[in-house]
């Protein structure tokens, strides 16, 4: 009994709030994450605005030969984000399967053994950093895309409609991105198996479904993940899909069930 | 003090754990024993809330290690070697779980220099070595100064100089008055640090005795006799207490007799003798044996420090 009075008085207790902060440490204390997350930045950046560069001039060099009402500048500018998600994916998957398989999960959960709040701060940690720093890089991308676009003739800014929403957007779609890959990495806790599991889900569904008779088809399509989370980085509406807030919120509640399911596996399986 | 009632863990076909009780006092350390294997880790794993128990609990101080409001400062555990991320460097690795329980910076640098990683602390651990991160781990597990501390297999992957390091780091731990459960599968190291025993084998409690008893039960000296005339001595040696068997020809090992004693009624005869050692049974054997026969108990052996417990052990 002499053990607990050893420490009887004003003991500090373990906090959601200090569980965060013991997360954002993690986070910045690993070289990988800083270099994941620069990669994602220069791929949104660098991508958006060499293919913008590439567009502008093919519409310069065709003398005025402009493209139909379906072209949309903005998403256009903004087409780094689909390289940029791997990153940001394999690095949500990371930030959990790593702790498993470097056993660091048993330390982690030995401080913290009450365990939800441990999946709250690293979602809520990696949430924040990836739109934050994805938000950046969206704006970067599309003032430097707009500026190559300028010199083809053709005008975008941020005043221009639904402009700052598909940047933002751009930092939503990658955030949500970043939460598919936490919950999964706690629901598969394998790093091969979760990053498998989120790209096949993102972008093997599609063809997948694009065999249903046509008339499943339809109503399928526009509900899966890439389909759905992808419209808000638009500007010009494409009909056969969800409008771009509602696209976000049901790829948002893919998130949200695979950090739920996450939720579920952590609290309940053995570590 | 740590409690385990009843402490059943099953995977499956196979019960790791199986009905286990006992009690580690604080005040001394108490070495936790048994084979490869035999359930000791699943054990340390369910003390630590990280394994669900499939029956039965166990508590620290009276409480669930989950339901503990300042699990570190309470428990420090050590349960694998190198539980880290190697990408990152030793001190972070300790700064990160210091953070979840407000410890401040300055009792990281303390426990770095305590288990002697002060010149690599800012290195990543990825490099470390097994005994470096033994030590990284012994740090996390002081961290938080706690009253309890349940280490699995500390030792192992620690040079000479480290192992003495830590059989005197948990003696002195102990004199202080906290609770300190180690485990290894080594009798040698735990006669050497431990003062109380709970030995384990398939899941199963052996035994949980005093290491005093369990030395006065392996002491029982055997000596080797080599002679040209084994049956004429043997029929002097017999008598009451004494034990005489013969291993091989003109060889026997006799048990209720010292050397000397031997020597004595062999020379009053004038038989030679060419060889005359003392056997001592060592507390490994000992160990060996009783978790040898684990199977054949069915349950924890009552009998132990008994002489035909004594007996079995040494054979």
């Amino acid at each position: 009994m002499t053990a607990t009075t050893l420490h009887s008085t004003a003991l500090p207790t373990v906090t959601q709030k200090r569980v965060i902060v013991s997360e954002w440490f993690k986070l910045r204390s690993l070289r990988s994450t800083v270099f994941s997350l620069l990669a994602a930045v220069i791929c949104t950046v660098g991508l958006g605005t060499l293919i913008s560069a590439l567009r502008a001039n093919d519409i310069r060099t065709h003398g005025g030969f402009l493209p139909g009402p379906s072209f949309d500048p903005t998403a256009v500018t903004l087409r780094g984000v689909y390289l940029a998600q791997l990153a940001i994916g394999v690095l949500g998957v990371l930030m959990v399967t790593g702790e498993y398989s470097t056993g660091m999960i048993r330390a982690t959960l030995s401080a913290v053994p009450r365990r939800l709040p441990v999946l709250w701060a690293k979602a809520l940690v990696f949430a924040v950093v990836v739109f934050v720093t994805m938000g950046v890089a969206s704006l970067i991308a599309f003032e430097a895309g707009a500026a190559f676009f300028a010199g083809a003739g053709i005008h975008i800014g941020l005043a221009s409609p639904g402009a700052v929403r598909a940047i933002l957007g751009a930092a939503l779609y990658l955030t949500v991105i970043a939460l598919l890959g936490v919950g999964l990495g706690f629901l598969v806790r394998n790093t091969a198996g979760a990053i498998a599991t989120l790209f096949g889900v993102m972008f093997l569904l599609p063809p997948i479904v694009s065999a249903l008779p046509p008339s499943l088809y339809a109503d399928v399509y526009r509900f899966l993940p890439l389909m759905a989370g992808s419209q808000v980085m638009t500007t010009v509406r494409d009909t056969s899909l969800l409008a771009p807030w509602s696209g976000i919120g049901v790829f948002a509640l893919y998130a949200v069930a695979a950090v739920a399911g996450g939720a579920v596996v952590l609290k309940r399986r053995d570590a | 003090m740590i409690e385990a009632r009843g402490l059943t863990k099953r995977y499956g076909e196979k019960l790791a754990v199986d009905d286990l009780t006992f009690t580690v006092r604080p005040g001394v350390v108490t070495g936790f024993l048994g084979p490869n294997g035999a359930g000791k880790s699943t054990t340390m794993r369910m003390l630590m809330g990280l394994d669900t128990p499939t029956r039965g609990t166990a508590t620290i101080n009276g409480r669930r290690y989950a339901d503990q409001p300042a699990p570190m400062r309470q428990v420090g555990a050590l349960l694998e070697a190198k539980a880290i991320h190697g990408g990152r460097s030793a001190r972070n690795h300790l700064l990160a779980l210091a953070a979840t329980t407000g410890i401040p910076r300055r009792r990281v640098e303390e426990v770095i220099d305590l288990v002697g990683l002060t010149d690599v602390a800012r290195k990543r651990s990825g490099g470390f070595s097994l005994g470096m991160g033994q030590r990284l781990g012994i740090a996390s597990a002081l961290l938080g100064d706690p009253g309890t501390l349940i280490l699995d297999e500390p030792v192992n992957g620690l040079d000479p100089e480290g192992i003495l390091w830590i059989r005197n780091l948990l003696k002195a731990l102990a004199a202080d008055g906290r609770t300190i459960f180690v485990s290894s599968h080594l009798m040698s190291e735990m006669a050497l640090t431990a003062s109380h025993l709970i030995v384990i084998g398939r899941g199963r409690l052996i035994a949980d005795v005093g290491v005093d008893e369990l030395t006065q039960m392996a002491s029982h000296n055997r000596v080797k006799v080599r002679t040209t005339e084994a049956e004429r001595l043997r029929r002097l040696l017999a008598g009451d207490g004494v034990g005489v068997t013969s291993p091989e020809p003109d060889t026997l090992e006799v048990t209720g007799l010292d050397s000397s004693e031997i020597g004595l009624v062999a020379a009053r005869v004038g038989i030679p003798l060419i060889e005359l050692v003392p056997l001592q049974a060592s507390l490994e054997e000992a160990f060996m044996n009783i978790t040898r026969d684990t199977v054949e108990f069915a349950g924890p052996i009552e009998h132990l420090g008994e002489p035909v417990g004594a007996e079995g052990a040494l054979r």
